[in-house]
């Protein structure tokens, strides 16, 4: 101890300050699990302790100002170090943060301790932030979703399904008119959303005033042609900020129930000014998560999505992208029921199987609905509505504008076909294995869901029905 | 293009009214209504029936048919009281609702008998 007291100049080794294999976590810190590729030779306590404090209080180099703090308090703490299973180039460490390390309600700030310079550091071949703890103490601290699911229910007035929306196609390139009609195809036949490709921005072909002018009256026409509620996601990401809450007020004054964010690549304090906006003019908030596979997809270095999407939660968003399961991501259905549970739930177990590393706790702190976009068409339904539940949003783009009567029949055909599916299911029938029997029922009563049967071709049903979303983890 | 089938819906066309969750479906069978509503049971929700004139359908509140059934269990019961919101008022729309309390949100919510639209 009393070396430490004193001033020595030159470099200690990290390890004698930030592991510290005998700490107890705080509920008050947060906590983070990074998967550590290190060079070659460096021990792992070492290059643990790197991380935390390369993340935290520390750099190269003892400097005086040190002294002038109470450091045992404000560091970093590598706490434990965990074999990555099957794989022997890297290991799991474990980080703990006092909370005061981090400004409220601010995902910026954590995010820019937790993977900022720490990512470029030469003693790691590569580095990924697998998992983050945020603590109630936190949580509170953020505003989060700004409306939830439960508000948008009643904002939209659909119960007891999932919700289903539509990405107009193509995504670039129509004139406001034209893309207006493409919604309004989509909602008369029976949709509750359609959506702005995260691209479409503000560009020549089309300048969002436009966009959203026509797209209202779309809304305001299928709505009194069904008499159901309607919406369209008008994507207000934008250049800069100001132009970004333009947009916003301009869709609200126009009466337009929910907006959309690229929260990516539009930035987190971009999507936190309009999350917070949102939450106090009454809009939802339909996010998209450009740029995430950038970050996401590279096993050993980056930040996983689980982390993404406590982001998300934290920052705020009403809808979060979040793969489809049946689609192109089938290996990674555990992985993925366990960041649709971080999205919806109160409080989610760690769950090693799902690749959940933490007990986390919201507290009070609204969820967001999983978006299941991409590649995915009418025979993927009964998967679709059992692996995700009621509390989802079901986006069909080709295979709804791809139907060959057009958007009206392709969102009729979807419509029937989610009915259809949520009526079997609350019957106790296996969607998953009777999909094909209950689809064909349906198409019975439904040219346009018959037609697009024909159209695309059937998937098998044959998920072993064990991997319900309720089922008992592994 | 003669293959090509046209979607039928309009303004003019009252039957272009939906009516949110299942009516995009055929009504359903007294058999179909029933398994609904063990459904709803099964959930530990609490059923309630909803009434109102077709041209006011758009408002978020419709008629309440006496109090939510807080605690009813028994699909008789409650099919009963279905069936004497309609018989009192033959030409509304008829919806039955289960409250889901810890979510404060509606679980189900379907519209059972459907009256002359607008």
């Amino acid at each position: 101890m009393a070396d430490n007291n004193k001033y020595n100049a030159g470099v200690k080794e990290y390890r004698e300050t930030y592991w510290m294999p005998e700490y107890t976590p705080k509920d008050t810190d947060i906590l983070a699990v990074f998967k550590i590729t290190p060079q070659d030779g460096v021990p792992r306590e070492e290059v643990a302790a790197a991380v935390a404090a390369e993340s935290s209080t520390g750099t190269w180099t003892t400097v005086w100002t040190d002294l002038l703090t109470d450091l045992d308090y404000y560091k970093g703490r590598a706490y434990a170090i965990e074999d990555v299973p099957g794989d022997d180039t890297c290991f799991f460490a474990f980080i703990a943060y006092p909370i005061d390390l981090f400004e409220e309600g601010s995902m910026v700030n954590v995010l820019t301790s937790l993977v900022g310079n720490v990512f470029g550091f030469k003693a790691l071949r590569a580095l990924r932030l697998e998992d983050i703890r945020f603590p109630i103490a936190y949580v509170m601290t953020c505003n989060g979703p700004p409306q939830g699911i439960q508000v948008e229910r009643d904002i939209m007035n659909k119960y007891g399904r999932p919700l289903l929306g539509c990405t107009i196609k193509p995504k670039l390139g129509l004139s406001a008119k034209n893309y207006g009609r493409a919604c309004y195809e989509g909602l008369r036949g029976g949709l509750d959303f359609t959506k702005d490709d995260e691209n479409v921005n503000s560009q020549p072909f089309m300048r969002w005033r436009h966009r959203f002018d026509f797209v209202m009256e779309a809304i305001h026409k299928a709505e009194a042609e069904t008499g159901e509620r309607k919406g369209h996601y008008l994507n207000v990401t934008a250049p800069t900020s100001d132009e970004m809450m333009r947009r916003a007020e301009y869709a609200k004054e126009i009466g337009a129930p929910i907006i959309m964010h690229d929260y990516l690549t539009g930035g987190l304090s971009a999507n936190t000014q309009l999350a917070q906006w949102c939450q106090n003019n009454g809009m939802l908030l339909h996010i998209h998560r450009a740029m995430h596979a950038v970050l996401d997809r590279n096993p050993h270095h980056g930040i996983h999505f689980r982390v993404l999407a406590k982001v998300l939660r934290l920052s705020g968003g009403d809808h979060l992208h979040s793969g489809t399961v049946v689609g192109k991501l089938e290996g990674d259905r555990d992985a993925t029921l366990g960041w649709i549970d971080i999205m919806r739930d109160s409080y989610i177990k760690e769950d090693r199987s799902r690749g959940i590393f933490f007990d986390q706790d919201w507290g009070a702190m609204p969820g967001v609905l999983p978006v299941a976009s991409g590649g995915i068409h009418v025979w993927h339904m009964p998967a679709l509505v059992n692996i995700f539940g009621d509390d989802s949003v079901l986006q069909f783009g080709g295979g709804t504008l791809g139907h060959p009567w057009g958007n009206a029949a392709g969102a009729a055909a979807n419509r029937v076909a989610v009915e259809a599916c949520v009526e079997a299911r609350n019957t106790g029938r296996e969607l998953e294995v009777e999909g094909k029997d209950i689809l064909t029922a349906a198409a019975k009563h439904s040219p346009e869901l018959k037609m697009a049967m024909e159209t695309w071709k059937e998937i098998k049903f044959e998920f072993d029905t064990v991997d319900k979303l309720d089922v008992a983890h592994k | 293009m003669s293959d090509v089938q046209d979607y039928k819906s309009s303004l003019s066309d009252t039957s272009s009214r939906k009516f949110e969750t299942f009516s995009y479906l055929p009504p359903m069978t007294a058999e179909q209504t029933r398994a609904q509503i063990d459904y709803i049971v099964s959930k530990g929700w609490n059923p309630g029936i909803e009434h109102t004139e077709p041209q006011n359908a758009r408002s978020n509140f419709w008629y309440m048919w006496k109090l939510p059934m807080f605690g009813e269990t028994d699909v008789d019961a409650i099919l009963a009281e279905i069936e004497n919101c309609h018989k009192a008022h033959p030409d509304n729309h008829v919806r039955l609702i289960g409250f889901d309390n810890f979510k404060q949100s509606a679980g189900a919510s379907m519209v059972i008998y459907r009256g002359k639209t607008v």
